[in-house]
Parts: C-alpha cells; structure tokens; sequence
C-alpha cells in the first residue's frame, strides 16, 4: 500500500488560478498561460504513489517545479487543486491542527541550504522538532542524541552550525528530521550544495541509513546521476508535469519522449544497468538426470560451447565445454562429474554492469548470474557491449 | 487664471488640529491625569532613588558592567570613570541622574510598545502599508512640535517629556523589528514550519532570535532618540541636563551650557556603548 499518494495535485501562483487551471485543461503551455493570466503554473497536475520504504526521487532542471512539488506535499505551500493522501489522510484539506500534527509526527524535511538554526547548537538544532512537541528536556535530548550518532556526529552536539564544514552541516539536518522518527523524509536538493566528493559520500550514507531505517524517502534533485545512484523510482519533471515516472532502468532504457531521452543520453549506463537488466535464460543441463551426451547435443542445437549445469533445484554446480563432453562421449566417461569445471566466475543480479564488463573480460564462458546459489541467468559478452551502447535487449521488471 | 488660489480660503487645518487636540484632552482625561500623576509621581520617586544612591557606587557598578559587556576590555570602563567623575566634579550629577532616568523609563517604554507593533508589521502587509506612512511622519515632524499637546495632556515636568519621547523615539525599534523578522532567510522559517511549528513557536523560537541583531541596532537608536529629546523636553519642563543648556542658552551663557552639553555627550557615549555591546553579541554564544 502507498504511504502517499498524490492525484492532480496543481499550483498555480497568482491571481486567476481558476482561469490558468482550465487553459490547461485546454493544453495550454505554461508561457502561454503567464501571458493570458498573468499566472504562474508551478505545478500541472501531479499524480504518483510512494511506496512504503521507498526512495522516490523528483527530478527535474530548475524551474521544473520540483521544489514546489515537495512544499505541496507538507503544505508549505497550499495547493490550488488536487489532493495529498498520507496514511489515507488528504492533507490537502485538512485543518491547521491536523496538519501540525501531520507535520510533527509523520513527515520531516532536509533543505538544500541546510537552514539550521545558528543561534542553537547542534543538538539543540536536532532536538528542534521534538520540542516544539513540548517533550521534556532528557527524553528529547535522548533522542536528538541518538539520531546524531546515527549521523556520525556524537562528538560535535555542544558545536553551532557556522563550526561545521556543509556535509557535516546536512548531516545535522538529516539528524534533526530524523529525531521525530517521521515515516516519510522530504529531502529538498539535500545534497545540492555539497562539492561532488562530499555529495558521494552523502549518498552512500543515506543509502546505509536507509538500509536499517527504511523510511519512505521523496528525494529532490536536479542531478540525473544522484536520481539514478539513490533512486528506487524516479519521477521526471518538466514545466510542473510530470514526464515520466519510472525505475532507474526504465527511465534510461524506454525514455518516454524526447526531453527525457535529451536528458538521459549523456548517463553512464554501465553506472545504472546491473546484471539483471542484460542477463538471458541459461541453457542448463541436470547433473542428477543428463550425461555428456545430453550436454553435447544441447550444446549443438543451440549453437554454443559450453553449458551450465545445475542439479534439480537450479543450484549452479559448474559448466561443461562442447569440446571436454566430445572426449569424454569417446572415452565412454558417463559421468557430468568427471568432466565440470566449476571455475567461472559469478555475479550476482545487482553486480552493476562497469564491474560485469571487468569480469566478461577474463571469463571463457558467459557470467552466470547467481542466487542464493541458485542459478538465475547467464550474461554474454555481446549482451554487456550493447547494452553498454544503448541498444539490445533490457529486463526491465524485477522479478 | 495665476491667482486662483486667491479665490480659495486658507483651510482651517490649526484650528482643527487643536479642537482635536482639545477634545482628546478633554474626552480623555479620566486616562490622562491619573497617567500624569502616578506615573508622574513614579518617575520622580525612581528618579530620587537613584539620584540618593552615591555617586561612587554608581560610577563603579558603570565601570564594571563597561568592563564586562566590552569583552574584558578597559577602554569603555576607564572612559566611564573619567566621564561620570567629571559630570559629578561639574555639580550636575542630579541632572545627570534626572537625565537617564528620563532616557531609560522612555527608551523602555518605547521598545515595549514599538517591538509588537513591528512584530504585528513583519505578519501583515495591510499593517506595514498603514504602519510605515505613519512613522515616517512620526520622524519627520520638528520633535518641538509633539511638545505642545503634551503639554495640553499632561501638562508640564517629566511625563510630557516622556510622551514627546515617545513619539520621536519609538519609530526606529518599530522599522528594524519589521527589518529583522522580514529578513530572516526563507529557509529558516520554512523549516520552522515544516517541523510543525505554531505561529508563536515559530516567532519566538526562530525569527526573534534571528532578528535579534537588527532590533537592537534599532533599540540602540531609539535610546540615542530618547537622549536627544532630553534636550528638547526640557523646553516643557523635564528636568535634567536639558534644563540646564535650556537656561545656558537664555542667558548666552556659553560655558554652563557647554559643560551640561558635555554632561549629555558622556551620557549618551556610555548609553550608546552599552546598548550596542547587546547587539553585537553574535548568535553564536547565547
């Protein structure tokens, strides 16, 4: 079940919003609009779902209304039409107290600029939100404190801001919204304004967090490369529509127009793509049922020289080459046993593809991609070139 | 054609101010006279108090509060001492006395009417756009002229003093109240906001500290107003340094005028120092 969902969610800024909204129902452009009205159209009808630990990125070139995309979702601006459910609750429509209530226990933000408070220091900045909650001094400190140490802060809570560098300044920000335990984070172009190395590192971490929090995270950002690196859906924004909403791989492999495809085209893939996407299903022999014959005759009539055996549950036992199972036919060698080899290397179904092209390299069979030892698929050389090119086949649903 | 205005009569605007004036005077005045003579009475015994206090007491506690509120620097202490020794050795530490308290109960009074009403200027653009006019004529008004209805509410001494201070001094705390909150940077309150923060929660926990430097800078020239209407109080009867430069200039009497005028210099140097000290302190240490 989505923990929010947002229908035709608009905003328009101006005056006649009324009139702005039925030009668009009548396909009008944004600059058109701006002409008739006099009227801004921030945000054109949204519709999506967040999934419960999801990481759902917005991403969109500035002034694609992505940030006032997320200030509608917590009502820092109102919307002009549409709807926000959290939790099945419409935020969109609900008093001032329900939102405060909202906003206190069930959604916190992480800001581009950090906007920490300089005059508190570092704890007092991450205990903000439980204070204002009127919880007593020790049990918000308590809390303010571990969410610090969860940010690898625990030493800096008598510092202010102005005495950290930027990262270590988001990291309180990311403490400060996580101290109120809040099921759903907006993170704002949180780490926009880090330098690249800082920006990585800061991914990386949240990605960890994310890994034992699992928090349903709506993730801001102007940067394809981020989306991509923390996305688990990523929704593409252009003049307050949305494009395209889409995993990772779908938005690079299947782009929906030709702003996305602009957009996309310049991605490394082999960053994105995993084994999953490009692996195929594997010709595969059973070591409990077939010999030497069966693998050479299967071999033959596919048209390869090797092939994967398995036993009856799919575990991956090893491969056997055309040429070892002709000998071994020859020399009356009955069994699979006698003639696998169980050298080649594997790769599991999120082995990101820069590391398959490394191993495909130095392999003399196809990568099998592995599961649990059971065997999943197979990946060719040829599969890792082209999709490397952008052409080729993709999977693109997960199993 | 040129001449039309010849045709017009003078409007009778004076006449009007002052049956305005009269009837505020007159309508209210179950509110004015108790005013003037509590209050009055109030000034005079806070005034005598610290007039009894002993000089050396005084200038001591000054110094050490210099010293403090300096960083632990001498040079505000050690000007201090010089300056109060000297007004004291001059014979005019009542006036001086009489002076300050002047400043001090209309400074007070001002940042505690001027601050909420900036505060009420920051929320609403409706109150900035009445407001703002209004003070602007509050600071471009001659100050001689709000000593005439003072005089008609409260008479003469102390209290229409005050009220004639409040006026001309008041606008600046109110201007950089607005200044401050207005410019706290978005994101702040946004975060405020986004945390689930009440309109108050947000105001106290987040903009007024945030624009604490500004208002101030702004009490800091409310107070150097205040000061500056002392002089001119006196006119109707505030007691104090004023009275004597006003007595120094009737009788051309450059020395005594010129002695009382330092007498102000030095107070208002240390008011000023001592104001701005609390503006200064940067947030980062409260």
């Amino acid at each position: 079940m989505p923990v929010i969902k947002v229908e035709g969610l608009s905003k328009v800024f101006g005056k006649n919003t009324k009139q702005a909204l039925k030009l668009l129902d009548a396909g009008k452009t944004k600059e058109e609009i701006l002409k008739q009205t006099g009227s801004t159209v921030g945000v054109n009808r949204a519709s999506f779902e967040v999934e419960a630990g999801e990481i759902f990125v917005i991403m969109g070139l500035s002034g694609s209304g992505k940030s006032t995309l997320v200030r509608l979702l917590n009502r820092l601006i109102d919307p002009t039409e549409g709807h926000v459910y959290i939790d099945n609750e419409d935020l969109a429509i609900m008093n001032k107290k329900d939102l405060l209530r909202v906003r206190r226990t069930k959604m916190s933000m992480v800001f581009q600029k950090f906007a920490l408070f300089p005059f508190r220091s570092i704890l007092e900045n991450a205990e903000y939100g439980l204070e204002i909650q009127g919880i007593a001094k020790e049990e918000r400190s308590k809390k303010a404190r571990t969410s610090l140490e969860m940010v690898g802060l625990g030493n800096y809570i008598d510092q202010y801001p102005s005495q950290l560098s930027g990262g270590m300044q988001q990291r309180v920000g990311l403490a400060r919204a996580l101290a109120n335990d809040p099921e759903v984070l907006l993170m704002d172009e949180a780490f926009s304004a880090l330098d690249p190395l800082i920006r990585k590192e800061m991914q990386d971490e949240l990605l960890d967090l994310q890994e034992t929090m699992k928090k349903t995270i709506i993730f801001i950002t102007h940067d394809l490369d981020e989306a991509l690196r923390i996305g688990d859906k990523i929704a593409l924004m252009k003049d307050g529509s949305i494009v395209q909403v889409g995993s990772p791989e779908e938005i690079l492999m299947n782009p929906a127009n030709d702003y996305v495809e602009k957009f996309v085209e310049d991605v490394d893939r082999s960053k994105v793509l995993t084994a999953y996407n490009i692996m195929k299903r594997p010709e595969t022999v059973n070591i409990e049922k077939h010999g030497p014959r069966v693998a050479l005759e299967r071999m033959q009539k596919e048209g390869i020289s090797s092939i994967y055996v398995t036993d009856s549950k799919r575990n991956l036992k090893g491969y056997v080459t055309a040429d070892d199972a002709s000998i071994a036919l020859r020399s009356d060698v009955t069994s699979l046993l006698a003639i696998m080899k169980t050298d080649a290397p594997t790769v599991t179904k999120d082995t990101l593809m820069n590391a398959i092209f490394e191993i495909s390299h130095n392999s003399p069979v196809p990568i099998p991609v592995v599961e649990d030892g059971k065997l999943l698929g197979i990946i060719v050389r040829g599969a890792v070139i082209s999709a490397l090119a952008g052409q080729g086949e993709v999977n693109l649903t997960h199993a | 054609m040129l001449n039309f205005m010849e045709n017009i009569e003078k409007l009778p605007l004076g006449s009007w101010v002052s049956d305005f004036t009269d009837w505020i005077s007159d309508s209210f005045a179950f509110l004015f006279d108790p005013i003037k003579n509590e209050f009055g009475d109030g000034l005079e015994d806070f005034a005598d108090m610290l007039a009894a206090v002993p000089p050396v007491i005084v200038i001591l506690i000054v110094a050490v509060l210099a010293f403090f509120l300096s960083g632990k620097r001498f040079g505000l202490a050690a000007f201090s001492i010089v300056g109060l020794l000297l007004v004291w050795n001059q014979g005019l530490w009542e006036e001086l006395m009489l002076s300050f308290s002047l400043v001090l109960v209309a400074s007070l009074l001002s940042v505690i009417i001027g601050v909420p009403i900036g505060i009420l200027m920051s929320k609403s653009k409706t109150a900035e756009s009445i407001i703002t006019p209004v003070l602007d004529f509050m600071q471009t008004m001659p100050a001689f002229v709000y000593l005439i209805p003072a005089v008609a509410f409260f008479s003469i001494g102390m209290v229409p003093g005050i009220f004639a201070s409040l006026i001309f001094a008041t606008p600046p705390t109110v201007r950089f109240t607005n200044l401050g909150i207005r410019q706290v940077s978005e994101e702040l309150v946004e975060a405020a906001e986004a945390f689930g923060s009440t309109g108050a929660q947000k105001l106290f926990k987040v903009e007024l500290p945030m624009a604490k430097t500004t208002i101030m800078a702004g009490i800091n020239q409310t107070v150097m107003l205040a000061l500056s209407m002392v002089v001119i109080a006196s006119m109707i009867g505030a007691p104090g340094l004023g009275r004597e430069v006003l007595s120094a200039l009737q009788r051309a009497d450059v020395g005594t005028g010129f002695v009382a005028g330092l007498g102000i210099v030095i107070l208002a140097i240390i008011i000023d120092r001592f104001t701005q000290s609390f503006s200064l302190k940067k947030g980062t240490n409260i």
